[in-house]
């Protein structure tokens, strides 16, 4: 018995290696909430849960893997996984698929997929892997580089055009940058830019996203329509769109009430709040920049997320982290959180 | 170097530790940002955004009442409902119109038409829900239709009934159309206080007896509480008040009578009136050309709209009560009343007629070269003599013509429970001082009196009124409101509301005058202008025939060349009644441009007579049944 069972043990213990249980449990928690809010959406598709829990499989699959990985290690995979990156971007502006109005989607083979979604990761690989090399010597002029290096891409998603996906990009990038020390007097003329610069964007949005954002400030304007969001919900009766993935907020609410939602933030808060400290324990600047930037985009996604349902952000496509139907999505997530789990791991090793 | 490396370092980490503190803290704030959100929605506006959910999630769908059938005097349905299914486009819910009418057209057969009827529906009903695109779909596309509804947000299928008239243009007039409710119908409604009566309600009669009994025919709206999902599909009923439907509404008009006089009429322009002068109801009340009521049905199609009303025959015009004719001779036997009541004239009293009257340097010609030598009485209504009456009617005196002729319903209003009659006028001094501005225009010349005698000069008179005036005569002392609805009942329970007979004039008539008169009329028809069209009548009728002079064309109106002298003809006139005793029928016919009297107006009234008295089914016309009769549909179901 004693023998038989050593094996199963050590195996146990080998893949419990590296993992980091605060981040697991709360994971796992929040993607429990979205079963529960998911089975309530696919009153009508109950094959959507069986599929999610295919796509929460893969993701924890890929999770374990990436938490295997050194930070050093990522570190090479930095510049390559940003030129794929930026090459599949391109492809999707010359080839894409589009879906909803919008040309996201690249075929390849079987499945298609949106390469935007892995510029989330690979542009705070890129950046953190640049302020890393440049650790010794950072001078404004490496910020300049690294802005050059964020707008790129920025611009390719921006003009898809994927607004919500575009925000969360610029917002991971931003991160890098702002936790490499950009000076706060940089920070403040930017942002004193970026409000000036506001009227001049307003001329390039579609005219779906202007009424988007028109309609967060006078909701009354429009109510069944472009703000579907900001009234009554009425989760299972149609009254809201995308009631699985990016509405999933709308219909926890329905079902779980405020209660549920302080949960909710008090888990995504715990979860953050993990990432920092391991950020801040991290060895080396790569791995503190890069596990600072990935804990605050869970908080972006949350906030944006939770903010434009509850009606004090304008329409984003922005999916709630981990409860929303969608493999994608949850996939960067854990692979996200792999990489935090690695950072930790790792936070003992000497910088060579 | 290296220590400073490691402070350097160190210090890094210190500024990098603030940072996550920033961040930390910016994390926070947000979520208290989003948690007092939550608060304030989902406690703090709770009530608010709970009503505001009830309202998404229920809706109150108005339940269509059918409207009320129209029967004639026999029982004969005239206008009915049937069902039928609708493809209907919700504008405000669709994004692109012209494209989901076109990928419409991959199941459902529309037409060019339907689409112009549609941009011109849409046009003119701005805030309508919903409108129709196609009428009357078959079941194959309603079937094609229904498996594809997913694909058509804003496009629906509904179950609704169309009204339908199985006597197709006749009697057009009297049943007038129901049309598609617009703008200013709907603020009449909502004026009226019963804007919610008609939620649900797309279609209000727009002439005739659909417009005037429009409130006894419509009936009550029900409301149903259905649960609705967000493209407003019904998923469940709740509760359901049901619809009362519209009550029956049961004519006085013979349906029969009318299809023989309209038959009778063919393609010649006209009115004709008869009147059952026991009770005041209206037997027959044809205008010639009519139109076809189905077609407003659907919303009329813009082209054939154009055409009826550019048509310089008018068909819309309903000219038994609308239209204005100087009555010709058939005022003579009225005047020779007057002048029997008045003792101006006694019976056997005669005048010589040379075939000219002159008065004030003018000479007034008869008709009959040479003239008709020795008149009297009878003689001058027999033969239609001009210049007894050029004498009459200056002897009379044009007050004392006017004083005797009102009371006959001449130049006043008959009360018909149709829009749009005309008034008429019964020249008399006074009339012309208020109708003319001019004091030179304002005063009544002697010589104007002369033409009066011979229904020329200023008279103007509907169908109607001559009608009217015809059954007076016949009954002897009275004629009563007109009207075209008998009575109404109540679909459910029966109940019946008799339509009062309202007396409009009375005259007290010496006995032995009128039947004087009335002999002289029978006598038009044995032996006089009558007697050709009336050869081998075997019951007794009386009669009068007129001709009047088209002098002037009206303005406003232009005539192609061509048929500038068509229209210039004299209209030709015809009054009636029978039998002698006791007459229960009284007409008027005109038929514009006819010619004589005689020769059009009184052919035409034989056939209406024969039918009336006799049963005779005049030929052109097998059996008068409208063209199906089988599907009359009492009472439908509808939602």
């Amino acid at each position: 018995m004693e023998l038989a069972r050593l094996p199963i043990r050590r195996i146990g213990l080998r893949l419990a290696e590296g993992i980091d249980s605060t981040l697991l449990v709360l994971m796992l928690a929040l993607s429990m909430l979205g079963f529960l809010a998911l089975f309530s959406a696919s009153y009508d598709t109950p094959s959507r849960v069986v599929s999610q829990a295919v796509n929460l499989a893969v993701a924890l699959a890929a999770m374990w893997l990436v938490a295997q990985v050194p930070p050093q290690t990522m570190m090479r995979f930095a510049v390559p996984a940003y030129l794929i990156g930026l090459a599949f971007l391109v492809a999707v502006a010359l080839f894409g698929d589009v879906v909803n109005g919008a040309r996201r989607w690249l075929h390849v083979g079987v499945t298609r997929f949106q390469p935007s979604e892995m510029m989330k990761l690979a542009l705070p690989l890129m950046l953190a892997w640049y302020f890393h090399k440049h650790e010794t010597s950072l001078k404004l002029r490496n910020f300049g580089v690294a802005a050059m290096l964020l707008i790129i891409p920025l611009g390719l998603i921006a003009r898809q055009p994927d607004l919500g996906t575009a925000a969360l990009v610029g917002a991971a990038g931003f991160y890098v940058i702002f936790f490499a020390g950009l000076s706060w007097k940089v920070l403040g003329t930017l942002t004193g830019l970026g409000l000036a610069a506001l009227p001049v964007a307003w001329g390039f949005l579609h005219s779906y996203q202007r009424k988007r954002v028109l309609t967060l400030l006078d909701p009354t304007t429009d109510p069944l329509g472009a703000g579907y969001h900001i009234n009554g919900t009425q989760a299972h009766l149609e009254f809201i769109p995308e009631r699985h993935t990016d509405f999933i907020f709308a219909v926890f609410s329905e079902e779980f009430g405020l209660v549920g939602n302080l949960v909710l933030v008090a888990l995504y808060m715990l979860l953050i709040a993990r990432g920092l400290v391991i950020a801040a324990n991290a060895a080396t600047v790569f791995a503190r920049l890069l596990a600072g930037a990935i804990s605050l985009m869970f908080f972006t996604y949350a906030f944006v997320n939770m903010g434009m349902v509850s009606g004090i952000l304008p329409v984003v496509g922005v999916p709630l982290p981990f409860l929303s139907y969608g493999g994608t999505a949850l996939l960067t997530l854990f692979i996200g959180a792999g990489i935090l789990m690695s950072v930790h791991r790792y936070r003992k090793l000497v910088q060579t | 170097m290296r220590g400073s490396e490691i402070r350097n370092s160190e210090q890094e980490l210190h500024q990098f530790q603030a940072r996550v503190g920033v961040a930390g803290v910016a994390v926070l704030v947000a979520f208290g940002l989003l948690a007092a959100r939550f608060l304030w929605l989902q406690v703090l506006q709770h009530d608010v955004y709970r009503a505001k959910a009830e309202d998404n999630r229920i809706s109150i769908v108005p339940v269509t009442p059918n409207r009320g059938l129209i029967v004639d005097r026999n029982g004969v349905v005239v206008a009915r409902n049937y069902s039928g299914y609708t493809l209907e486009i919700f504008p405000r819910r669709v994004r692109n119109l012209e494209r989901t009418i076109d990928e419409l057209t991959e199941y459902v057969d529309i037409t060019t038409r339907d689409r112009v009827r549609f941009r011109k529906l849409l046009q003119e009903t701005r805030n309508a829900e919903n409108l129709p695109i196609k009428n009357r779909l078959s079941d194959e596309e309603v079937a094609k239709f229904a498996a594809n509804r997913f694909r058509f947000e804003g496009v629906e299928i509904k179950a609704r009934l169309f009204r339908q008239y199985p006597f197709g243009d006749v009697g057009s007039h009297a049943l007038g159309y129901l049309g598609r409710i617009n703008t200013q119908d709907q603020t009449k409604l909502e004026d009226d206080g019963v804007g919610a009566n008609y939620r649900g309600t797309d279609y209000i009669g727009k002439a005739g007896i659909e417009a005037t009994y429009e409130a006894e025919l419509h009936g009550t709206t029900g409301f149903e509480q259905v649960e609705i999902d967000a493209a407003g599909r019904g998923i469940r009923t709740l509760s359901r008040t049901a619809s009362q439907p519209g009550n029956n509404v049961t004519l006085t008009l013979d349906m029969r009578l009318q299809q023989v006089a309209e038959i009778a009429f063919g393609e010649r322009r006209g009115a004709l009136v008869a009147i059952d002068p026991a009770s005041g109801g209206i037997l027959a009340l044809v205008s010639k050309p009519g139109f076809d009521p189905n077609l407003f049905v659907d919303g009329i199609d813009p082209t054939y709209w154009a055409e009826l009303n550019g048509s310089i025959d008018k068909p819309l015009n309903n000219r038994a009560i609308s239209g204005l004719y100087p009555p010709g001779s058939t005022i003579k036997p009225y005047l020779a009343l007057a002048a029997l009541e008045t003792g101006k004239r006694t019976t056997r009293a005669t005048i010589f007629d040379p075939g000219y009257f002159d008065f004030g340097g003018r000479r007034f010609r008869d008709d009959k070269k040479g003239g008709h030598g020795t008149v009297d009485m009878y003689k001058s209504i027999v033969e239609s003599c001009d210049t007894y009456y050029y004498h009459l009617a200056n002897d009379l005196g044009i007050d004392a013509i006017a004083r005797f002729l009102g009371p006959f319903g001449f130049g006043s209003r008959s009360g018909i429970d149709l829009a749009g009659e005309f008034t008429g006028v019964l020249p008399s001094p006074e009339w012309k001082q208020k109708r003319f501005k001019r004091p030179a225009d304002q005063k009544w010349f002697p010589g104007e009196t002369i033409s009066i005698g011979i229904g020329q000069g200023y008279h103007s008179y509907t169908p109607l009124q001559l009608a009217q005036a015809m059954a007076m005569l016949a009954s002897a002392g009275h004629i009563y409101k007109a009207r075209l609805v008998a009575h109404i009942d109540h679909p459910r329970n029966g109940e019946r509301r008799e339509m009062p007979a309202e007396v409009l004039h009375t005259v007290t008539l010496k006995r032995d005058n009128v039947e004087f008169i009335k002999r002289a009329m029978a006598g038009v028809n044995k032996e006089g202008t009558g007697a050709r069209a009336f050869a081998g009548v075997t019951y007794a009728v009386g009669g009068k025939t007129g001709t009047a002079q088209v002098i002037a064309m009206k303005q406003g109106e232009k005539y192609e060349e061509a048929k500038v002298a068509e229209r210039h003809r004299d209209h030709s006139l015809f009054i009636a009644f029978a039998p002698l005793e006791s007459p229960r029928i009284a007409l008027a016919v005109i038929v514009e441009n006819g010619g004589f009297g005689a020769r059009a107006a009184a052919p035409l009234a034989r056939t209406v007579l024969d039918y009336f008295m006799l049963g005779k089914v005049p030929a052109g016309m097998e059996q008068p049944t409208p063209e199906d009769d089988a599907a009359s549909d009492e009472e439908i179901e509808s939602d």
